[in-house]
């Protein structure tokens, strides 16, 4: 166990060290959360079912889980890189354990995750938008722990992809959009069809997206905390679990 | 470390096969091979022969399909993670990554290995130095040249200083010059250190020049394993090559050649006579003056010493070099010739 933190931690500073030698790039990664902001946002007005507050009080929480989703979906093609140039292979000769290069390299994924969130908030901060401090804190606590599961996904799918591009990225596009949509990031979905409701009752991003809205709306209220922490840590030790699974059995 | 006089590797019928498009690939079959402290060993084969899976075993980075090995000292099944502690590799990528700094990751890999911050910063600023690579070690590794990557592929290799070296095709992608200045680098090391060095390679001159020791594999298998004169000795001889004025001549020539050394290997092509033969540079004066005698002058006459590759063609019947780009044949030939005009 020791070893594992031990090594864990190596791996977790390898991984963070680029960002932090150029923390600009995370601001690159948030260009589509930006434009969705920007001018998606606007045309938000004459929607029902965003609740009582401003469109942007709705909005913003679902664009920072959206940040969260293409940041940490994306970061298994880091991995991809270092497959095919040689330096994973580099990693995998040394006495590290196989799991802490994997969850060092997931740990990693909420430094850019709360950056991005923070920059969103500044943005937003001169327009109609409330900020809930306590409440942005403890939503960004749940989010951390689901990207912490999402990117350790995504390392899985590049080690199952074998340094392949094209099956890494097609089965990522595939996936984020629909989990996107129905998690009622971009559209509230209670307003759609009831299978598409049932759906995304099965996503459960959703859980996740809703905890936040009511978490920077500065409510805390139980059931849905319940509901959106269970579904970021289940995300979280599923991810971990396949990906430490992936990482072992890598030849 | 391991102690003096000890052997480094055994293997025991070690086999690795492969599923490609469901039909089963032997890439090592039962190979058997013992390195001992301190040698400098090159595994020599053509693409596909089994060299470098043979060597991603020997370091854990893949399993055996069956068969046994021991690498200083650990079974590579049963501890992979006390075999990776002792033992150093440089694959044929960059084990740096691209978005990272050289010293970062040097850095990183000391800590990989155990050692505590201000160790592996010293070690890390040590291997710079000597590796010179003082004016990129801080700079993103993707904007550095393909002989500084592959100098930092050896700085993070020997980052915990192994008694054992393993390195895959190292020199495969460099230019002539860097190529000589890793060899160099190989060579140093062992001389300083005593390190225990295992190479793969299809660069003849490589393995002619650096190692101690070739183990030629073909096929999954060792098909000869000797030091390069003697495998040069024992399986290629001189090549005799003599032209002649007419095509009977060289006819006559041949069958005179052919009955006077019974171990030659004498072939005619035209008006040219080849013959290949052990001591071919003792006989030919002698062979040229028998020749003036039965009056078939040879008109010139040329002589070349055997190489690897003549070693590896006698062995397998095919050419190392088949299917290569002939760029480095020159470089890889060492032709004694000498012209004889008659």
């Amino acid at each position: 166990m020791n070893t594992l933190i031990h090594d864990t931690g190596i791996v977790f500073t390898r991984e963070l060290r680029p960002v932090l030698r150029d923390p600009f790039s995370v601001v690159f990664s948030m260009i589509q959360p930006l434009i969705f902001l920007g001018l998606f946002a606007p045309l938000l007005t004459q929607v029902p079912g965003l609740g009582a507050g401003s469109t942007l009080q709705w909005f913003v929480p679902g664009i920072v889980v959206m940040s969260c989703l293409f940041g940490a979906s994306m970061t298994g093609s880091n991995l991809l890189m270092e497959m095919q140039t040689g330096s994973h292979e580099r990693m995998l000769v040394t006495p590290l354990s196989r799991s802490s290069l994997l969850m060092g390299r997931a740990l990693k994924e909420i430094v850019p995750v709360l950056l991005q969130a923070v920059i969103l908030v500044l943005v937003v901060l001169p327009f109609d938008f409330e900020l809930h401090a306590a409440g942005v804190v403890v939503g960004l606590a749940v989010l951390a722990v689901f990207c912490i599961g999402l990117g350790s996904l995504s390392y899985a799918l590049a080690l199952a992809a074998k340094g392949q591009d094209w099956i890494f990225w097609t089965v990522q596009q595939t996936l984020i959009f629909p989990l996107l949509l129905l998690a009622g990031m971009l559209l509230p979905v209670d307003a759609g069809p009831g299978w598409l409701q049932t759906v995304s009752k099965l996503n459960p991003l959703t859980y996740v997206v809703d905890v936040e809205r009511s978490l920077f709306a500065g409510t805390f209220e139980a059931g849905e905390l319940l509901t959106g922490t269970l579904a970021a840590v289940a995300v979280c030790v599923f991810g971990l679990w396949v990906g430490t699974r992936s990482m072992r059995a890598a030849d | 470390m391991v102690d003096m006089n000890t052997t480094m590797i055994t293997t025991q019928d070690l086999t690795r096969h492969f599923t490609v498009n469901k039909r089963t690939v032997e890439a090592v079959r039962g190979l058997d091979l013992t390195v001992e402290q301190g040698e400098m060993v090159a595994l020599l084969g053509p693409n596909g022969a089994g060299k470098s899976t043979t060597l991603r075993m020997l370091t854990t980075l893949i399993a055996p399909t069956s068969g046994r090995a021991t690498v200083a000292g650990q079974d590579i099944t049963g501890d992979p993670r006390r075999v990776r502690q002792r033992i150093g590799y440089i694959g044929q990528g960059n084990g740096a990554g691209h978005q990272q700094r050289g010293r970062d990751e040097l850095v990183t890999q000391g800590r990989a290995y155990g050692m505590d911050r201000s160790a592996a910063q010293r070690r890390a600023a040590e291997l710079v130095e000597s590796l010179d690579l003082v004016e990129v070690a801080d700079r993103k590794v993707s904007t550095l040249s393909g002989g500084q990557r592959r100098r930092l592929d050896i700085a993070m290799g020997l980052i915990h200083a192994p008694g054992l070296l393993f390195l895959d095709e190292p020199s495969t992608g460099l230019d002539p010059q860097n190529r000589a200045n890793l060899q160099e680098h190989i060579a140093a090391l062992r001389e300083r250190h005593g390190t225990t060095v295992v190479l793969t390679t299809h660069y003849l001159d490589e393995a002619d020049s650096l190692a101690e020791r070739v183990v030629v594999i073909d096929h999954g298998i060792v098909v000869a394993d000797d030091t390069p004169a003697r495998l040069k000795a024992n399986h290629a001889g001189d090549r005799i090559t003599l032209s002649f004025g007419s095509g009977d001549e060289a006819t006559s020539a041949a069958g005179r050649i052919g009955r006077a050394h019974r171990n030659a290997v004498v072939s005619r092509d035209g008006t040219v006579v080849r013959a290949r033969v052990a001591g071919g540079t003792f006989l030919l004066p002698g062979l040229l003056h028998d020749l003036d005698g039965a009056g078939v002058p040879a008109r010139a006459a040329e002589v070349s010493r055997p190489t690897l590759d003549d070693v590896f063609l006698n062995l397998t019947g095919r050419s190392l070099r088949e299917g290569r780009a002939g760029t480095d044949v020159d470089q890889t030939r060492t032709t004694d010739s000498l012209e004889v005009s008659a």
